[in-house]
């Protein structure tokens, strides 16, 4: 096999592991359309949030600490110790099911039967709210997520593929990083999907994603439903967060990520949990390919606009997306 | 006039009990129409109870008072012998109130099966770690309300459909669906907004069969909106008349029939 055609594979396979990232923002924006119809602008914000308040809370930073000194003229930013990661995780859990239900109850409650657009600002108001929010409780400065997870390349993948290709080729660089998101999404949707199935909670929440009247009939609490698809985005965002934190830091460019979920949104479908995948794995694979063997010819970069190209191509000939609902208008 | 306040037998040999629900002098008004003007009428244990009327005469309305989908400004509605105060929807299908709409509210991406199993929700109370672990009440529970709802897919002769998705069936079937879907509650009263609307002769003639079968076979408490006076006639024990709101007759379908003011604004009207 040609060295080309191998490190060929080897941008598939890390393009495959991108596009889950993409896959797991994704997955939060289609858990709160379905069951509400709210384009949540802000899942974004909520993974770099999540992200922010499990460091923040690992390394025992007083929440709101500058907000506290400047009132009471303290000076206090440490509880002075550290909370193990899984401990973290839980209670930043229990942050994020708070923020879902005090969303519900402050927000969209009071909002329900209101047109799509303007529940749609209401999230980017919430977007800026909670971005303020997060920086005001952790402070803006950039942070590491130190959960001591693998990272660099595996040495395993590189020694055992290394014989593969003639001596241009130096085996499969693949981050561990990845390979331990990857796992982590698999488990995670896998789950979800176990939920949604087997689940009396999950029965339900199928049932307002499909009819809110006759899911109000067999006794289902719609208000009850929609803490529950937020608290569900919020976990999501948190193992977005987490991810994508390991990776780059916890930052604020970090709610810009879901951006790069609108063009998988449009290629899967808003509607469609298998399609919030597929969409995130073919915009990951795309971008890297086209960068791998289109971009040396026109300057490189291309990854800053491929998968919105490839959503529009897509918005003109499908526009429900690959697993969409198909829209039909009856006249 | 019979006397309807205490328990009675049909002439068809069915014992009625007591009053399941009673609505007292219930006014419902949107903005400044006014759709349910001060109606008072009750519904007994076992029985099936009609509301007929011209179209517009609040006959939904008061069947969306009952089911919680509206809550009326004046009048006080009692439910076994306790006064129930406003509620939501998904309260009131919690106390065992379960119905149907009259343009079919159907979750269409699931499948007959899914549906029906919906109607069962109330009856699941396993917690969720019962439910990952899938052991004890979970188990015990999965296994009830699977038997519960193959015993009203029987029922309603839905065997052959069970794996359809909803979206994909005819008209007459989604109807018998939706029934399937609220008889799975077990409910104390099962209200059906126009049952038989849109269909045919045929599938009108199985749809009463049905009813029929649900009241004599369950017991279950029936309240139904008809457009359809000779079924209406043949199926329900008493019958409520409305018009413009008001309640213009109250009785038993010979005496309705007989009632002046109701062959006037109604039976009198030719009406297709």
């Amino acid at each position: 096999m040609s060295a080309d055609f191998l490190y060929g594979i080897e941008v598939i396979i890390n393009g495959l592991m991108a596009g889950v990232l993409y896959a797991l923002v994704a997955l939060g924006f289609v858990l709160i359309f379905k069951a509400s119809g709210i384009f949540n602008y802000a899942q974004g914000v909520m993974a770099l949030f999540a992200a922010l308040t499990l460091v923040g809370i690992m390394e025992g930073e007083v929440p709101f600490s500058h907000l506290i000194n400047a009132v009471f003229g303290t000076n206090i930013h440490h509880f002075g110790w550290e909370v193990p990661a899984l401990l973290a995780i839980l209670l930043t859990l229990v942050v994020m099911i708070f923020f879902a239900w005090a969303v519900q109850q402050f927000v969209f409650r009071h909002l329900v039967g209101q047109e799509p657009i303007i529940l749609f600002m209401a999230t980017i108001g919430l977007a800026y709210f909670l971005e303020g929010v997060g920086d005001l409780m952790w402070g803006s400065d950039i942070k590491t997520l130190a959960l001591g997870l693998p990272q660099g390349g595996s040495l395993w993948v590189e020694d055992m593929t290394s014989g593969l290709g003639g001596d241009d080729f130096y085996g499969f660089f693949i981050d561990k990083l990845d390979m331990v998101a990857t796992v982590v999404a698999i488990v995670l949707v896998t789950g979800l999907i176990l939920f949604a199935q087997y689940t009396k909670q999950g029965r339900a929440m199928r049932a307002v994603a499909d009819d809110h009247q006759a899911a109000l009939s067999v006794g289902i609490s719609l208000n009850f439903i929609w803490v529950l698809v937020w608290s569900l985005a919020g976990l999501v965002a948190l193992v977005a967060g987490i991810m994508w934190g390991a990776k780059s830091g916890v930052q604020f460019s970090l709610s810009l990520i879901a951006l790069k979920a609108l063009p998988v949104l449009m290629l899967g479908g808003f509607t469609s949990i298998p399609g919030a995948i597929v969409g995130g794995l073919i915009i990951g694979v795309g971008e890297k390919l086209f960068e791998y063997i289109i971009g040396p010819m026109v300057g490189g970069a291309t990854e800053n606009w491929f998968a919105y190209v490839l959503a529009l191509i897509f918005l003109v000939f499908r526009p429900q997306g690959l697993f969409g609902e198909k829209i039909i208008e009856r006249v | 006039m019979k006397d309807m306040l205490t328990p009675y037998v049909t002439d068809d040999g069915r014992q009625i009990g007591d009053i399941l629900m009673d609505m007292r002098n219930i006014t419902l008004r949107f903005g400044g129409v006014e759709a349910i003007k001060d109606i008072s009428f009750n519904i007994q244990e076992g029985e099936i109870r009609a509301i007929i009327g011209p179209n517009g005469a609040g006959k939904s309305s008061m069947l969306n008072v009952i089911s919680g989908f509206y809550n009326p400004q004046e009048g006080e509605v009692w439910f076994r012998g306790k006064k129930r105060p406003p509620m939501k929807p998904f309260q009131v299908a919690r106390l065992g109130i379960a119905r149907t709409f009259q343009n079919i509210a159907l979750f269409e991406g699931m499948s007959v099966l899914d549906n029906v199993m919906t109607g069962r929700l109330n009856h699941m109370n396993a917690g969720l770690f019962s439910q990952a672990l899938w052991k004890g009440r979970a188990e015990r529970e999965e296994t009830e309300n699977r038997e519960a709802v193959e015993r009203v897919i029987d029922f309603l002769e839905i065997q052959a459909i069970r794996k359809t998705p909803v979206g994909r069936l005819p008209y007459g079937l989604k109807k018998r669906v939706e029934l399937a879907r609220a008889l799975a509650a077990e409910p104390k009263l099962l209200l059906l907004d126009e049952p038989m609307a849109g269909m045919n002769v045929e599938e009108k003639e199985d749809m009463s069969r049905f009813i029929l079968d649900v009241n004599d076979e369950f017991g279950t408490t029936i309240a139904l909106i008809e457009h359809d006076m000779g079924v209406v006639m043949d199926l329900s024990d008493r019958v409520i008349v409305m018009d413009y709101g008001r309640k213009i007759g109250d009785g038993t379908p010979e005496e309705v029939r007989n009632n002046q003011e109701v062959i006037d604004a109604y039976l009198g009207v030719a009406h297709d």
